[in-house]
């Protein structure tokens, strides 16, 4: 690239948008579909549910413990279609950058961004880049939208919860936001957290096509795991009860939130889903959960019960709290 | 108002006046003007990126020989 | 940390429970009603309600939340200061967490982010004083917020700025005490309370005997504790003892971190960079010597001094109640605006907002069934 940062005429259309795609983005994200370089990616896809998500990534510092923009912008979207029983399979990547950042950062998060798709098994196949002045927006936003498709006979959904299934997560709760407010500046944590970011279509799909019993899964991203729960139990009418001891929390993270003042069940996590399984098959999905590299860690949590949609947490001490839905964001308590 | 965790030092550095110290595998530089001296091992509670005062581990045996004492009355009725 | 681990095991903490539920049950009985204790600190307030102690206990003890949150305390007047020093250009409002979304007359310093100004968290003034080091164009005016357990380390940060020659560092400061607030308490006919749970790290700052007034002079038992669930329970546990048994003392339940004395050190530092003032708070008006403010000496480092801003006069929101909720006279759900037009997404108070507000945690925490 002639430029080592980019520059408005970057979002122009014309000669230098063309370098950009040819040289930075095909470079990495080069694929079939991808290198006509035509106005829309066309492609059959036969019978059956498809699955659409979209979602915008505007993390900062783009860069972080475990992860950076691009990676996230990969694994966010993914995760929604493999939570909602589908196998991811393309992506769309819009880019709004602001002038002034350096080729190589776009570089790194690009060339990332490459890295986890071949991970998820998934293709960029469309994509847009605007540059907007300095100042316009802080270094760099990325959109991606993904499509795929549900397999036959996987049926997922509130309408399948029932009293009496188990929740599951796949491990420890509140790494990536733990990771994510260590990093930002003035908190000088000298050990770093790493963000958990990783695409879930593998063990999430294992559990989806394997076991009928698989009745709901969400991905634990903002608002934590105890926001998702209470959501699920508003939408499916049920209550649900959480176990405090059950559910695992990384000690250096749990050590980072009572530093803090944040509560890990609150934060949010970008590798972390929780699955609603019915009870006899409970042991089975916990088991091939724990056989995959991100399900090391996985704990059967709590239990639906029947109920109006309210959630609870028993405590340690054997009290109960009730649980809500993150309000604001999760500041750092001090005094 | 008192959110604060006891830490241990892992890392002394008198010239400055820090240390560092880990809670709960995390570890944090801080000042240690308010306690004086510090030694590898201590226990110091941290707020606000300063140590307020030294955590007393005999102190924190004896409390605990004293819930044993309060847990083991023979008769749950009685109070003291 | 295998001694300190025992603070934190469950095991224990059960234990306890079923002592001080038989305990608090036989003393309900001979008082012909529950007991009341209040925390006087919103560490406490929050690690109660987490650990569920509030609503296991209710049957036999009635605990109230006091004026413990130094954010919730924090009158409109002061918050409205500190949005008008965020509008000052080039300035860096520099924070703890919590006072970013409490609403003042006219807005919070949330809002006042969203409108431009340059508004920064950080976890320990010493920061605040490195980054205003390290960007010599801005001027970082520090909030100092908190009792006797934060103002040292203010202290200490504003002697820090002055010996790297950091000028573009001041502090304005909300600094309140802890005791002065307490008097206030036991002299309202209103409030039957029958005893204090002590803050920990406040009176780590200030000593044990600088509580001894409330045996003393209004003859209530009081106990200083830490913060795990065991300790709380400790707590619990003696000053029931002593309701029972008649006794009034001010007990140290936190003696592996606090002394008689206090930090002498600490305190040193207090008295060689603040006064002491009359301040006001919230629900209780101007409480006489309970608040500090930087000498004169250091005037280079006070805020106030170094800036004009011009604050309008204070409008107190219709149908708050955190100033009775401050003085335990309600519980929040006694408090018409609770969970309604109050909640911690669109807060009418502070102690909605603050996470040791006491509406805050309650909302969070202890809203089942209430």
């Amino acid at each position: 690239m002639a430029s080592d940062i980019i520059l408005l005429a970057h979002g122009d259309g014309g000669k230098l948008t063309h370098d950009l795609v040819t040289e930075l983005f095909m470079k990495h994200l080069g694929n079939g579909l991808l290198e006509g370089l035509t106005d829309a990616a066309t492609f059959k896809v036969g019978e059956g549910r498809m699955a659409l998500t979209t979602d915008s990534f505007v993390i900062d510092p783009p860069f972080f413990p475990g992860g950076d923009i691009g990676k996230l912008a990969v694994c966010g979207t993914v995760n929604d279609l493999a939570v909602s029983g589908a196998v991811p399979r393309y992506l769309t990547a819009g880019f709004l950058i602001e002038e002034g950042l350096p080729m190589a950062d776009l570089e790194r998060v690009v060339a990332s961004m490459a890295e986890t798709c071949r991970e998820a098994g998934v293709q960029v196949v469309a994509g847009d880049t605007k540059v907007v002045p300095r100042g316009g927006l802080d270094r760099i936003f990325i959109n991606t939208t993904g499509f795929g498709l549900i397999p036959d006979g996987v049926d997922l959904g509130y309408h399948r919860i029932a009293p009496g299934d188990m929740v599951l997560v796949n491990g420890n709760m509140g790494d990536h936001g733990m990771a994510v407010l260590t990093a930002r500046e003035g908190f000088g944590f000298e050990q770093p957290i790493l963000s958990d970011c990783a695409p879930l279509h593998e063990i999430t799909g294992l559990l989806a096509e394997k076991l009928s019993g698989v009745k709901l899964m969400r991905d634990l991203t903002r608002g934590g795991l105890a926001t998702s729960t209470k959501e699920i139990a508003s939408s499916a009418v049920c209550d649900i009860w959480l176990e405090e001891a059950a559910i695992p929390v990384d000690p250096v993270v749990k050590g980072a939130s009572e530093m803090l003042g944040v509560d890990p069940f609150y934060m949010a996590n970008e590798g972390k889903f929780l699955a609603i399984v019915a009870p006899e098959q409970a042991d089975e999905a916990l088991r091939m959960m724990r056989e995959h590299r991100y399900g090391r860690n996985a704990r059967v949590v709590g239990e639906v019960r029947t109920g109006k949609g309210d959630c609870y947490l028993k405590t340690a001490l054997g009290g109960t709290k009730y649980l809500d839905m993150l309000a604001g964001a999760p500041l750092p308590r001090i005094c | 108002m008192c959110v604060a965790v006891p830490g241990k030092v892992i890392e002394v550095n008198p010239a400055d006046n820090t240390c560092i110290v880990e809670v709960f595998g995390v570890t944090r530089r801080i000042n240690t003007i308010m306690v004086g001296e510090v030694e590898l091992g201590e226990y110091l509670i941290a707020h606000t990126g300063f140590a307020i005062e030294k955590l007393d581990l005999e102190e924190a045996m004896i409390r605990l020989k004293l819930w044993e004492e309060i847990l083991s009355y023979a008769d749950p009725g009685q109070v003291s | 940390m295998q001694i300190l681990d025992r603070f934190r095991d469950p095991v224990v903490g059960r234990a306890l429970l079923v002592k001080v539920t038989e305990q608090a049950k036989e003393v309900a009985e001979r008082l012909g009603r529950r007991s009341v204790f209040m925390e006087v600190c919103g560490t406490h307030t929050v690690a109660i309600s987490k650990a569920g102690l509030r609503s296991l206990l209710s049957e036999y003890i009635d605990l109230r939340s006091g004026p413990g949150c130094p954010v919730c305390v924090t009158d409109y007047g002061d918050i409205d200061r500190m949005v008008a020093f965020a509008r000052t250009p080039g300035v860096t409002l520099g924070t703890f967490g919590d006072m970013i979304r409490v609403p003042g007359s006219f807005a919070s310093l949330e809002k006042e982010m969203a409108a431009g100004a340059d508004v920064r968290i950080f976890y320990s003034p010493a920061d605040a004083v490195e980054y205003a080091r390290t960007h010599p164009d801005r001027h970082v005016v520090f909030l100092g917020v908190g009792f006797e357990t934060t103002a040292p380390g203010i202290a200490l940060s504003i002697l820090q700025a002055k010996a790297q020659g950091v000028t573009n560092f001041s502090v304005l400061t909300s600094h309140k005490l802890v005791p002065p607030a307490m008097h206030a308490i036991p002299a309202d006919p209103e409030l039957r309370l029958d005893g204090f749970i002590l803050p920990g790290h406040a009176t780590a700052i200030v000593g044990r005997n600088a509580f001894q007034f409330v045996a003393d002079q209004y003859n209530l038992p009081a106990v200083v504790t830490g913060f795990e669930t065991t300790d709380i329970l400790d707590c619990l546990h003696n000053l029931l003892d002593q309701l029972f048994q008649g006794q009034v003392r001010v007990d140290n339940g936190y003696s592996r971190v606090v002394k008689d004395e206090g930090n002498v050190r600490a305190q040193a530092l207090m008295e060689q960079l603040f006064e002491v003032a009359d301040v006001s708070w919230r629900g209780f008006g101007v409480i006489p010597a309970s608040g500090m403010v930087i000498r004169p000496e250091f005037a280079d480092f006070n805020a106030e001094k170094r800036f004009t801003v011009n604050i309008p006069e204070p409008r107190i929101p219709k149908g708050c109640r955190c100033g009775d909720l401050l003085k335990g006279k309600i519980n929040p759900h006694e408090c018409r605006l609770f969970g309604t037009a109050c909640t911690p997404v669109n807060p009418i108070g502070p102690c909605m907002v603050s996470s040791e507000g006491a509406c805050a945690a309650y909302y969070q925490y202890d809203r089942r069934g209430q």
